[in-house]
């Protein structure tokens, strides 16, 4: 089914979403928000630039956006997948706790802030391109893996990530010279054992972006993890 | 009519901009239009405009736009006007009446030029007499706002949606080279004509999305140097801090930039000796002018404009071009409306000013 969004606020949109029981593309989305909020079951494309809080609370089915997105994608999302064949806005990712990402491009500030996870609901986004600051802030569990591709001279994490970041990791696609990470997390270089954490959601970004994972995976990666031998110490202050 | 500060009001903001490098006039329903993508950022109190480049016939005089609360405030305030200034013209800003819009004050206008023996005497220029005459007639002239009072631009706001606020003052009829727009949610204070967006200095105009924390610090810093903050409105205080830094102190805009958006001391020592110093001095030299909290900002300005986010990145704020257009907004739908085909979108980081002049002389 198709909506055409030019003439309807985002309440209606997302009514004719919800009572649909097909897939849903939906055309010249401009600024429409909560699309596909809670939403189980479907598959909804979007061309246009879909609003804030895309896929809040997304508890299945598909997301794919064929431009750029706005802030707070997959607020709170609990499963399903989001796909964005652009950039992602700021606090994409906010307090997920399951389901996947793709960001083809790069994403904004507070990437992942309190993503988290519990027994098999494991979290995943993927980055393809640089991270702004406060990657993964308070991130108490899930995999956030950031790559790096085609970023020019910016940094591939902007200032503070992982600042109180107490549970799961953080991959970067770079040895992380001279980006400073703060004292109550781990900085190590991806053992194989943690490539096998990973491999699987590169092959699927290359998959969905057309790139060769092979040629990603080449490339040393970087992993972040909390200090778990004793969580709370530093995570703001010397106490 | 309660004014800020008298109610409080729980909250959010849209902001947008849009700029010709070439200094091609563009009319106000293009920004008017922009507005509407992001209309439940704003909850209907307050919405507001700024066009520069819009009065090309009186481009040598200030123009005040003043709300006045009835005909004998505004008798009284003409009669104050005509002390240090020759009123070359004097109209009520025209409007159009529509249900969206309500509860207008009366509205005017004046092209004004400051008399040459009151600037002698007060021994100041033109830009400083009119400056003290804002204040005082915002201070001391019960019922009289002037809201607007820079050179060949102008301010129109209104209590109402930005989208209705455009059509109530015609905004389709001024031609601009740059605009700058406000929705509003306000935070804290009720929603008042005075009260909304932009706030105006002189040419310098603001449009504001967020709360500052460090208000009545600053507002304490900058009052010492004869401004006078009548409004509890937090943006109020940073068009001030505006027009003292870069008016007053003669600093470069993205000086300015550093002093309100400071980076950490952190990120100052990671940079390479000379922009250290030089970071450093500002931080250490306007340490009352840091502004902390959730901020993005337009300072609009004769010839340009500047957006800015607070350090922290708290709001989001996009930036586009496309040909000799430079947008900004909130959200990108915002610039999807004004140029579908708007390029090399992106998000600055926070602290990180844009700032777009206009290549030539306007």
């Amino acid at each position: 089914m198709i909506i055409n969004a030019e003439n309807l606020d985002y309440k209606a949109l997302n009514d004719l979403i919800r009572s649909s029981s097909e897939d849903i593309q939906i055309t010249n989305c401009c600024g429409h928000r909560f699309i596909a909020a809670g939403m189980e079951n479907k598959s909804v494309t979007i061309n246009g630039i879909p609003g804030n809080a895309l896929g809040a609370y997304l508890n299945g089915g598909s997301i794919t956006v064929n431009s750029n997105a706005q802030d707070a994608v997959g607020d709170t999302m609990n499963n399903g997948s989001i796909v964005i064949h652009g950039n992602a806005g700021d606090a994409v990712g906010y307090a997920m706790r399951g389901g996947e990402i793709f960001i083809k491009g790069n994403a904004g500030y507070r990437a992942g802030i309190h993503m988290k996870q519990y027994k098999d609901k494991v979290p995943v986004m993927v980055i393809g391109g640089y991270a702004g600051s406060f990657l993964g802030e308070y991130q108490a569990g899930g995999l956030i893996i950031v790559l790096g591709i085609n970023i020019g001279s910016k940094k591939i994490l902007g200032n503070f990530p992982c600042t109180g970041m107490h549970g799961g990791a953080v991959f970067v696609r770079s040895s992380c010279d001279g980006i400073k990470l703060p004292g109550q997390v781990t900085v190590s270089p991806a053992s194989d054992e943690d490539m096998s954490l990973i491999e699987k959601h590169i092959v699927k970004y290359c998959g969905l972006f057309g790139c060769d994972a092979d040629e990603i995976l080449k490339e040393k990666f970087t992993v972040i993890r909390p200090d778990s031998k004793n969580p709370y110490k530093q995570m703001y202050v010397a106490n | 009519m309660k004014k800020e500060g008298q109610v409080r009001i729980p909250s959010g903001c849209a902001i947008a901009a849009v700029i010709s490098r070439k200094g091609n006039k563009m009319s106000g329903e293009l920004i008017t239009n922009a507005m509407k993508p992001m209309h439940d950022r704003s909850n209907g109190l307050g919405g507001g405009f700024a066009g520069y480049g819009i009065y090309p016939e009186y481009k040598d005089f200030y123009a005040f736009h003043i709300f006045f609360n009835s005909r004998a405030t505004r008798k009284d305030c003409e009669q104050l006007l005509k002390e240090s200034f020759e009123i070359v013209q004097a109209e009520i800003i025209p409007t159009r009446k529509i249900p969206a819009i309500t509860d207008e004050p009366l509205i005017w206008r004046y092209f004004v030029s400051p008399f040459k023996s009151v600037l002698k005497s007060l021994q100041i220029d033109e830009k400083e007499l009119v400056a003290r005459t804002v204040m005082m007639i915002n201070t001391s002239v019960n019922g009289a706002y002037v809201f607007s009072s820079g050179k060949n631009m102008g301010t129109f706001k209104a209590v109402g949606f930005p989208e209705d606020v455009g059509v109530f003052y015609k905004l389709e009829k001024y031609e601009g080279y740059s605009w700058t727009a406000h929705g509003r949610y306000p935070t804290n204070t009720p929603g008042w004509w005075g009260g909304c967006h932009p706030f105006t200095l002189l040419d310098y105009s603001i449009v504001h999305n967020g709360e500052i924390s460090s208000y009545d610090a600053n507002r304490r810093a900058i009052e010492m140097f004869g401004y006078k903050c009548s409004l509890q409105t937090d943006t109020e205080v940073i068009t001030y801090i505006m027009d003292y830094l870069i008016r007053r102190q003669n600093l470069t805009y993205k000086e300015a930039a550093s002093i309100i958006a400071a980076p950490f001391w952190s990120t100052i020592s990671s940079k390479d000796e000379k922009e250290k110093q030089l970071l450093t001095y500002l931080r250490t030299m306007f340490s009352d002018f840091l502004i902390t909290g959730p901020f993005s900002i337009v300072l609009g300005f004769n010839g340009g404009l500047m957006a800015l986010n607070d350090r922290l990145k708290l709001r989001s704020m996009v930036v586009g071009e496309k040909d000799d257009k430079v947008f900004i907004a909130s959200e990108e739908a915002a610039i999807r409306t004004m140029e579908p085909d708007a390029e090399n979108i992106y998000a600055p980081s926070g602290g990180e000013p844009v700032i777009v002049k206009v290549e030539e002389d306007i």
